[in-house]
């Protein structure tokens, strides 16, 4: 137990989580490894998302207890980065100083280094509003990696973006994890999405954890396999608890 | 070349109906359509201008009104927009100002004139004090909603992205919340000649609106008239320095 916990990064028990009368998280447990990619998935207002800004230190909780590396979270999570589904660049700032915000001293190289990561160097100076919505999650994703985070937390990062962009970012999202080995988890709607990118996904649904399944596919993973699909199916059913929605992919 | 036409054309036409409006006016006042004793011909108002300009009557009325513009205005718009930040921005001073601040406002700040003349005369100190009154209003309301209605996903992002206190208001509550400010300060702009005009006409010793009531007591319509139409040169001009500053400040906008 004690040789685990060097390479626990979160550690879960038991959290709760109410708004007002509503009670949205009702008993999650839930361990994290270090450098381990986690999705999360369910239908909309199961609790994905307030789960992921619990972790964030942008809510907090009720009851249980949520550790950090080792460290009970009681405010914010210095450690971790989120991105937003909407991209929430600063209109005003140019795309190279939105990557900057929070930095000091010499940041415009690091900016400029990270903007490269995600190929967009060449609109350093453009302002947010000229860029196109996969363009926006981009820089947002370059801001997020220029704090070198342990944790990377993405709240349906890639939920407003079009097929082929969204697979781009895909793409982009792996192999930025894979060279960095960050702590990540996603959560998403889009259980294709999951499957391609988590080593494990969880499954919410009715504020508690129904499914815990590990991905067991060498990557980058190819869609069209059978082992990808038998994933994905799994996974549709336990949401949508009808065999007979089984071919819908998308559950919102 | 055509692109220069189409510039020189944008920035001609906005300009066409006054210069046709003015002319159609000489051309009656010549005609005698246009009795000189209800309205005198531009070209009048004009000599009127250049003798005022040349005895220095003008530029001593033109520097004293704009001086009593500026200063209130920036007296008014200070305190305005520095009640507009603090209630916006915390929570005691909100409830502890706010409804005071609201139900002042709803008096009509030059029903105050009478009141203004008996505590400060006629002197300097009582019109400076109306144009900062009226001036306060429009940019008090206009920051507080500025910085209330500042996107909260923007702010919640600057937190978790490590800006707190003095970095998170320069990085996202100001100017976030600047183009509402800019309007209140473009609607304030406004009040700010509205209340010099009144205030000059009811109780001055000098300035524009002074000119134009001493024009009067002689029946000098030329001058009168040139009054009225420096006020709506200024209108036009505060409006300008108005607009460049959006421009300046609000260019991710544009």
């Amino acid at each position: 137990m004690v040789s685990d916990l060097a390479y626990t990064h979160i550690k879960i028990s038991q959290l709760q989580k109410s708004f007002g009368d509503l009670t949205v998280l009702k008993g999650i447990d839930l361990e994290v490894k270090k450098g381990e990619f986690i999705a999360i998935v369910g239908k909309s207002g199961c609790g994905k998302s307030t789960l992921l800004r619990l972790i964030a230190g942008l809510d907090y909780y009720d009851e249980g207890t949520l550790y950090v590396n080792g460290k009970k979270l009681t405010s914010l999570n210095k450690d971790a980065r989120i991105m937003f589904q909407d991209g929430r660049l600063l209109p005003w700032k140019k795309v190279i100083d939105n990557v900057g915000i929070g930095l000091s001293g010499k940041w415009k190289s690091v900016a400029l280094e990270s903007l490269k990561q995600v190929g967009l160097e060449e609109k350093k100076d453009e302002w947010p509003s000229r860029l196109s919505g996969g363009q926006q999650q981009r820089v947002a994703l370059a801001r997020a990696l220029v704090h070198k985070p342990e944790l990377l937390l993405l709240d349906e990062p890639l939920g407003a973006l079009d097929a082929l962009t969204r697979i781009e970012m895909q793409h982009l999202i792996e192999e930025i994890w894979s060279e960095k080995k960050i702590t990540s988890i996603l959560v998403t709607h889009d259980v294709e999405e999951a499957v391609t990118l988590a080593d494990r996904v969880i499954l919410i649904r009715d504020g508690k954890i129904e499914l815990n399944q590990e991905i067991d596919l060498p990557r980058p993973r190819q869609r069209t396999q059978s082992a990808f699909s038998n994933y994905v199916e799994t996974i549709l059913d336990k949401i949508l608890k009808s065999p007979k929605e089984k071919s819908l992919r998308l559950v919102e | 070349m055509k692109q220069f036409l189409k510039k020189f054309a944008l920035q001609i036409i906005p300009w066409a109906l006054p210069l046709l409006l003015v002319v159609t006016w000489q051309v009656f006042s010549m005609k005698g359509i246009i009795p000189n004793t209800i309205l005198p011909a531009p070209s009048d108002v004009f000599m009127a201008g250049v003798s005022l300009f040349q005895s220095g009557e003008l530029m001593e009325h033109l520097s004293i009104s704009l001086w009593r513009a500026l200063l209130g205005f920036l007296i008014g718009g200070a305190i305005g927009f520095i009640l507009g930040l603090l209630n916006g921005l915390f929570r005691t001073w909100d409830l502890l100002i706010d409804t005071s601040i609201q139900m002042l406002r709803n008096i009509p700040h030059l029903a105050l004139i009478p009141l203004v003349i008996l505590w400060f005369g006629i002197d300097e100190t009582s019109k400076v004090f109306l144009v900062a009154i009226g001036v306060m209003f429009p940019v008090y309301i206009n920051t507080y909603h500025g910085i209330k209605y500042v996107d909260k996903g923007l702010i919640e992002m600057g937190r978790a992205y490590g800006l707190k206190g003095f970095s998170l208001f320069y990085s996202v509550i100001l100017p976030g919340a600047l183009s509402s400010v800019l309007v209140g300060i473009r609607f304030s702009l406004g009040v700010m000649w509205l209340t010099l005009i009144v205030a000059e006409t009811i109780s001055a010793h000098s300035g524009i609106g002074f000119m134009a009531m001493n024009a009067r007591e002689f029946m000098q319509m030329d001058i009168i008239v040139l009054s009225i139409l420096l006020y709506a040169l200024f209108g036009k001009l505060s409006d300008m320095i108005a607009r460049f500053f959006e421009r300046r400040w609000l260019k991710w906008n544009f």
